[in-house]
């Protein structure tokens, strides 16, 4: 579980809405089955000289900026590895894929849903600039900021608190290991065929 | 009082972790050859074993290759993660049902033709597609690979409970018009974010008249419209349906469920978060022509002109175009295709397979197509060789395949060559989805074979 606290990093814009995780990640990626991840990020989109992330510059992004919609598509968390191998930490978006945004939390990548005026203004502000513009993202104050630009943001307590502190989710299950011990001993007389599964001939 | 969610839901929560989050019982885990290595390695170095082995399967379908007479060494990438799904499930005590197994198939397909996922039981399962269970009303809960180690450690997940959408389909469907046309119809009319946030149930009378294996198809493709999960109600042609499968229930326990079922719908006072209807009355076969599955059209439709749409959507639509390399007001009826595939989580049931051959008895694959049937597991495979579905298929010029995903998600290399245009019947035409510069068109199993044997995309109700 990678830890977040703050970062100070050149920002890349992906200036649409409903990037899916097969663009994240070609499936072509997943196939070797130590891959580089890292080098599968948006393949396909990098063959491209004048994609953002192709450019000199913005060879060391940490932060992405889209739209709406982000991280869409097929669960494969490998999308998100594929991120944390290419060195990003932060994306900033009007809204992502869900299980996408939890599959970041985990892997200690920082999501951020802001409202579409603040959103605008940070995309206006990438979109207009000459060369690589650097954010700042603080996560205990919830604050990003640059050149002309401010503003806080809302993340879950829990969300948080998992990436300031990095966190052993299974173990904080197992705490109710009884709770679940007894969730099973009751199913048991309830639902049977739940609690067992016929072996097939 | 309360939704069908409501009911499976609080019916298995366990309950309050620490973080606020809910803690889910998983009553079935069924897990896929694509997440299973790096999840058993993962749960290795944590040192925990897996809590409920007996209640967890392995198949492996995405790395597997589909070509006639494959071997696990078929695809020499792939191979590793048939080789770790098979000796890690084996190590764990986790039944496996490697390419050897006459049970094996896509993950989706198997679990409810198995009798693994049941009305009322949670099924957990690391995939998108996780919600195509929701036909049968079993919860289907789509996971990440972090999330698979946290089920085999523990049997539960940690969920924040969605919110609630009902989608009544009012109307009926001409007798053409399948469950992969209303799917589809619903996303291009609501969008592929709409639903974000909730659990999604089909109800109304087109709902309540699909036919089980279509419910599958309807609920398969919630994740297309952003939801988390999806269900249809479960009735008695559901029991019916899972009478005798192999992991269903035997004796008094079959009685004891089938009754227990009987409560699995939705109450007459209960309030979704969302409650939202669509007249499905007239609806013609759907195809979609972009690069969302939002990008959809009735076959007698017309490629969009991105001039006329809200500016907001302009760039979208554009670049949709573009990569499809279309003309705005082209009818999306007689475009040139190169392959048809038939297959997948969406639309690989043996039904499927009888409503495809149907379209094809007699005739011919187009010379300019290459066409492809990969059947959803290896049961329905068996199956439509006994009814002679394989043959029909052959006779007029596809090639059948063994079961798997295939160039669905083309994690296994099955994929087209760049600047194919491809009729299939999976659930993604994102951009590259099936090999760099493929364009993909998403339809039903019986539009597929008819642009397979037309060579063009058509409407088979007047293509002779």
């Amino acid at each position: 579980m990678g830890r977040f606290q703050s970062i100070d990093a050149v920002a890349a814009l992906l200036d649409r809405d409903n990037i899916d995780t097969d663009q994240v990640l070609p499936a072509a990626f997943m196939r070797g089955i130590d891959p580089d991840y890292g080098a599968g990020l948006f393949a396909l989109w990098r063959r491209d000289p004048a994609f953002v992330l192709s450019r000199p510059g913005w060879e060391r992004t940490s932060i992405l900026v889209s739209g709406a919609n982000f991280g869409c598509g097929s669960t494969r968390e490998h999308a998100c590895w594929a991120l944390d191998e290419f060195g990003i930490r932060v994306l900033i978006a009007a809204s992502f894929g869900e299980v996408f945004r939890d599959n970041c939390i985990r892997n200690g990548i920082l999501p951020i849903v802001i409202s579409p005026e603040p959103l605008e203004q940070l995309r206006a502000l990438l979109r207009d600039a000459s060369g690589p513009i650097r954010l700042r993202v603080d996560l205990a104050s919830q604050r990003v900021s640059g050149p002309g630009f401010a503003m806080t943001f809302e993340i879950g307590a829990a969300d948080k608190t998992a990436l300031l502190d990095g966190l052993d989710e299974i173990g904080m299950t197992l705490l109710q290991a009884d709770a679940i011990a007894e969730w099973e001993r009751s199913e048991q007389v309830a639902r049977p065929w739940l609690q067992t599964l016929r072996a097939a001939p | 009082m309360g939704t069908l969610f409501d009911k499976i839901w609080n019916a298995h929560v366990v309950g309050q972790r620490l973080d606020g989050r809910v803690l889910v019982y998983v009553d079935r885990h069924v897990i896929h050859d694509l997440h299973a290595p790096p999840a058993f390695a993962k749960l290795t170095k944590t040192g925990r074993a897996v809590r409920r082995p007996d209640l967890t399967v392995a198949v492996t379908d995405h790395m597997v290759s589909t070509r006639p007479g494959r071997t696990e060494t078929s695809i020499p990438q792939t191979t590793p993660f048939l080789t770790r799904t098979q000796s890690g499930a084996e190590r764990l005590g986790i039944r496996v049902l490697g390419i050897d197994s006459p049970l094996q198939g896509i993950v989706h397909v198997i679990s409810p033709e198995l009798g693994i996922a049941l009305p009322g039981s949670t099924v957990a399962c690391p995939d998108s597609h996780a919600c195509t269970v929701g036909g049968i009303g079993a919860l289907g809960l789509a996971t990440g690979t972090t999330e698979v180690v946290h089920v085999l450690a523990t049997q539960t997940l940690a969920w924040k409970k969605p919110k609630q959408m009902r989608i009544m389909l009012d109307g009926a469907l001409a007798p053409d018009v399948t469950a992969k046309d209303v799917i589809l119809f619903v996303i291009g009319h609501f969008g592929s974010d709409m639903a974000r946030g909730h659990a999604v149930e089909f109800a109304g009378p087109i709902a309540r008249a699909l036919p089980v294996e279509g419910r599958m198809t309807l609920c398969n493709m919630v994740t297309e419209l952003g939801g988390r999960t999806g269900l249809v109600a479960p009735d008695t042609s559901v029991a019916d349906w899972l009478r005798d499968r192999a992991c269903a229930p035997a004796g008094g326990d079959w009685a004891r469920a089938v009754s227990d079922w009987d409560t699995l719908h939705t109450d007459k006072d209960a309030i979704f978060d969302q409650d939202l209807r669509l007249d499905c009355s007239g609806l013609e076969p759907q195809i979609t022509w972009g690069i969302d599955p939002s990008h959809v059209l009735g076959l007698s439709g017309r490629v969009p002109d991105p001039a006329l749409a809200p500016p907001a959507q302009q760039d979208e639509l554009r670049r949709a175009i573009d990569y499809m390399q279309l003309q705005p007001g082209t009818p999306i009826a007689g475009l040139p295709i190169h392959r048809v595939f038939i297959g997948s989580c969406t639309n690989a049931r043996l039904s499927d397979l009888q409503a495809a051959a149907k379209v094809v008895q007699g005739r011919h694959v187009a010379s300019t197509v290459r066409a492809v049937v990969v059947p959803g597991s290896t049961s329905v495979k068996r199956e439509a060789e006994r009814i002679g579905l394989d043959r029909i298929f052959r006779d007029a010029g596809f090639e059948w395949g063994e079961a798997g995903c295939s160039m669905c998600a083309g994690v296994n290399g099955e994929e087209g060559a760049p600047g194919e245009r491809v009729v299939s019947t999976t659930n993604r035409n994102f951009a590259g989805r099936q090999g760099a510069g493929v364009m993909t068109h998403l339809a039903s199993p019986e539009t597929a074979a008819a642009a397979a044997l037309a060579g063009h995309i058509v409407d088979r109700r007047t293509f002779s």
